[in-house]
């Protein structure tokens, strides 16, 4: 069988801010057979990305392409200058970008987008585009493909976008199409849809294809053959069945641990309740939105409606649902940031005010949010140290040497090295950093820990250990936590009691250990099949569930 | 019904730029009474009665309050009519007219000349980011943008009008007779004018096409093909333009200041030099007249880039 893609002894170098090059993609062969989907799989910072694009002669602004052998169809495309790159481009190889939302020109109508790689290089005419187009939108499964073309990219859905994306890289019949994690960005139940379309979409035209991906169990479903990538380096190549079941290299063998279902963490002993106390936090029939206020002070539009809930002290709730379903409002209420239209919050009998500007000091202190990305919420000019410190005067009035003590005994906490402290935040993996961002929660010592989404934007192994670390700490502090997430496994893993939340509202409440067997709510039945796993056949089962459930409606 | 919720938009961003408009004369007309002195004593001088003083005032109404005279004022400019000159007693509106197409003219060929210059300077240095060519216009631009007017204009007549004899120092419009002497009394104060407006406008409009260039689609497009000319022209610019119209307004707003400054260097008979002129014999109703002329284009301008901004946003044109 003859490579469609040969890639020899690839090297790509980054330029540092102190204009010194080093390398990121070190010596990497790899090859694509015609007809082969190859999946590249590691953790942010592994070259994935960048080797994906150097398949379209392509390197992000400060990479260079510095050396190796890359042959896509016959052509050599180290080397080549624009003009020859521009005629490959889009043509001969084909890119499905991460976020369709970010990557469709805001300004031009979709049909517009979807037919310009045909025209710009002189493929067919603009009507046979046009109806060129509308057939793939229908193969992908897209809803009115005769008009969806002349919509504008906000007038549609992130997982819309992302098959019309895949539409516009198939419109030249290219010889190889990049898929560069096209459904990180989106919904569980969302992603089936779209895997499904892609997988339909690349067997029926017997695509070529490279899947870029973190995601084992999604690479799992449409893959033929895994190259797993670390540090920029391959370590391990396998088809996807001797990946899975064989992994060979320490890393492949993380990944495929990470992946797997967690088991529930061994049940934690609550604090006995004395008579008449009341819960750590109760919200009664909270609700909160935005927009025009009715007569009865309830705001049009209602992002978290009506809900109820208890948190005992020491206890783990989680809270799950798809984006949008009001989860994260929901924290935002409790923590004081949007205040309620109505309903109270209690903090141990005592109403909270809504605002947090007007709650007390204590207040403020027993209850901390974790917020989803370290990244954002350090502040990159404030080194690890005074980003624990702050809290630490506020709070405590710690100042000088109790102050230092404290901030190593919490990074030990947070199974840091005291030495970190003097670091500033881009000089943190994104694990060390979201280990910090939970430090500086803790540094109030709270008793309710809000954590919305804390671990989703983690690579999965880190992701697992910084959940390992969130359930060791509930053990040793008897913290509680308001733990949010869009996903089913985690929540398993971690919560006493679940709750499931769609369109504002409660659909499921249930322990934790109940929600592995049935009956549920059918939209929890959805989210517990959409929740991606190993097994060949998990994606057609789940599109199964999601098809049924349309069917009934 | 598309239209409907977008010229709500517009009509609400035009109502808040009348409300400005009022507050702003409440400003100017507080401004003018901080002015120290009045018109009776510029008229008699230093060596005039009490009695004479207290005459002429009450003859031009100075001895109402201040709530008072406002309300004229302000009735008066709502029907069209600032009032009379104190001095002369010519209506302000006649003193304005006479002037304002100099001004207009000062300021519409500077624009005229910049705005095309700006654009396309901006743009291309933009695309030909890190290039030797956009340095030496990152370098020239910053050089022009610190150095105020009326150092830029004297420069300018020190070397081509005193040094080159190019140009005339002063601006007269008595001895114009041909094209070229308009061309030549023109070049030195547009020039001067153009210098910085071109610099401002040129580094906003690189900063917001450079922004549209990063974007994850300039990059998909990129990755289709899509030639460099098509990358800025089709893709690039339908995005930036919100952010040049502000740039061109903003740009614009500060030849306002300028030609205040470049009026009185070159002794342009511009409104700016009526304005400096009322201010020395504390024409008050002149005075007030210019400056909400003033007030009303820079609001004009910034209005009219908010609404280009708004037009060309498709999250508000295609709901």
């Amino acid at each position: 069988m003859i490579a469609l893609v040969q890639i020899e002894g690839l090297r790509i170098v980054a330029r540092g801010e102190d204009g010194a090059e080093f390398p990121i993609v070190h010596d990497v062969s790899l090859s694509v057979a015609a007809g082969e989907v190859l999946a590249l799989i590691g953790e942010s910072g592994s070259g994935k990305t960048t080797i994906a694009l150097a398949m379209l002669g392509y390197a992000r602004a400060g990479c260079r392409i510095a050396a190796g052998a890359i042959t896509v169809a016959g052509q050599r495309l180290d080397g080549l200058g624009e003009p020859a790159l521009r005629a490959l481009r889009g043509r001969t190889v084909a890119y499905v970008a991460q976020s369709a939302a970010a990557a469709f020109n805001p300004a031009l109508p979709i049909m517009a987008q979807v037919i310009e790689p045909a025209l710009i290089h002189g493929v067919m005419t603009r009507p046979a585009a046009e109806a060129k187009a509308r057939a793939l939108f229908a193969k992908l499964a897209l809803p009115d493909p005769d008009h969806v073309g002349d919509r504008y990219p906000h007038q549609v859905s992130g997982g819309q976008l992302q098959r019309l994306m895949a539409a516009m890289a198939l419109m030249t019949d290219p010889a190889l199409v990049i898929f560069d994690e096209p459904t990180t960005a989106l919904d569980v139940t969302t992603q089936i849809e779209v895997l499904m379309a892609f997988k339909a979409v690349v067997r029926d035209l017997g695509t070529t294809a490279v899947y870029v991906s973190h995601d084992l169990p999604v690479v799992a479903q449409i893959a033929d053959r895994i190259v797993v990538l670390r540090h920029g380096a391959v370590q391990e190549e396998g088809t996807t069945q001797a990946i899975l079941h064989a992994p060979a290299h320490e890393y492949s063998q993380a990944l495929v641990a990470a992946a797997a279902p967690r088991a529930p963490a061994p049940p934690v002993d609550l604090p006995a309740l004395d008579v008449g106390e009341p819960p750590l936090l109760e919200l009664r029939q909270v609700v909160a939105g935005y927009g025009r206020v009715d007569g009865d002070g309830l705001p049009a539009t209602r992002i978290v409606d009506a809900i109820d809930l208890k948190i005992l002290r020491g206890q783990v709730v989680g809270v799950i649902g798809e984006s949008g379903c009001g989860k994260s409002t929901l924290a935002r209420v409790v923590a004081g940031l949007h205040p309620p239209a109505s309903g109270y919050v209690n903090l141990c009998g005592v109403p909270l005010s809504g605002a947090v500007a007007t709650r007390t000091r204590d207040q403020l202190r027993r209850i901390q949010l974790v917020f989803q990305s370290a990244d954002t919420a350090l502040n990159p000019a404030n080194s690890v140290a005074q980003a624990l410190g702050r809290p630490l005067t506020f709070f405590h009035g710690l100042r000088g040497r109790a102050l230092r003590a404290e901030v190593a005994r919490l990074l030990d906490l947070v199974r840091l090295p005291a030495a970190l402290a003097e670091r500033l935040p881009g000089e943190l993996s994104g694990g060390q950093k979201q280990r910090v961002n939970l430090a500086r929660a803790l540094a109030a010592r709270p008793e309710l820990l809000l954590c919305d989404e804390v671990t989703s934007a983690l690579d999965p192994v880190v992701a697992e250990q910084v959940l390992d670390l969130l359930i060791e700490l509930r053990r040793e502090l008897g913290l509680a936590y308001m733990f949010i997430t869009h996903d089913l496994n985690i929540v398993r893993a971690i919560a006493d009691e679940v709750i499931v939340l769609k369109g504002g509202q409660i659909v499921e409440q249930a322990p934790g250990a109940a929600l592995s067997a049935p009956p549920h709510h059918p939209y929890t039945e959805l989210l517990m099949a959409s929740v991606p796993s190993l097994r060949c056949g998990w994606l057609e089962d789940a599109a199964a569930v999601i098809g049924t459930r349309a069917a009934r409606r | 019904m598309t239209a409907s919720p977008l010229l709500r938009l517009i009509a609400r961003r035009v109502l808040v730029a009348l409300g400005t408009l009022w507050l702003v004369s409440l400003a100017v007309f507080a401004t003018s009474l901080l002015i120290e002195g009045d018109v009776a004593e510029a008229i008699l001088g230093q060596s005039a009665t009490p009695q004479a003083l207290a005459g002429l005032r009450a003859a031009m109404h100075l001895d109402q309050p201040a709530w008072a005279r406002y309300l004229v004022w302000l009735g008066g400019m709502m029907r069209g009519d600032p009032g009379h000159s104190l001095i002369t007693g010519t209506p302000v509106a006649a003193l304005i007219g006479a002037r304002l197409g100099n001004s207009l003219a000062l300021a519409g060929i500077t624009a005229l000349i910049s705005v095309p210059v700006a654009l396309t300077l901006g743009i291309v240095a933009a695309v030909k980011r890190g290039t030797m060519f956009d340095r030496a216009i990152g370098l020239v631009t910053i050089a022009v943008v610190s150095v105020p007017e009326f150092l830029i204009a004297t420069l300018a007549v020190m070397l081509f009008a005193v040094t080159l004899h190019w140009a005339p120092a002063l601006s007269s419009m008595r001895d114009v007779e041909s094209p070229l002497a308009l061309a030549r009394m023109y070049a030195l104060p547009v020039f001067s004018l153009a210098c910085v407006v071109i610099a401002q406008m040129l580094r906003m409009t690189r900063a917001a096409v450079i922004d549209v260039l990063d974007s994850s689609y300039a990059e998909a497009a990129r990755l289709k093909g899509v030639s460099p000319a098509r990358l800025v022209l089709r893709h690039a610019l339908p995005n930036a333009i919100g952010p040049i119209a502000n740039a061109v307004a903003l740009s614009l707003s500060t030849l306002l200041g300028g030609v205040i400054v470049v009026e009185i260097i070159f002794n342009y008979p511009g409104v700016a030099r009526l304005m400096v002129d009322a201010v020395a014999t504390r024409d008050i109703p002149l005075v007030l007249g210019v400056a909400m002329i003033f007030s009303a284009s820079y609001l004009l301008l910034v209005t009219t880039a908010d609404v280009v901004a708004i037009l060309s946003n498709p999250r508000l044109g295609h709901r």
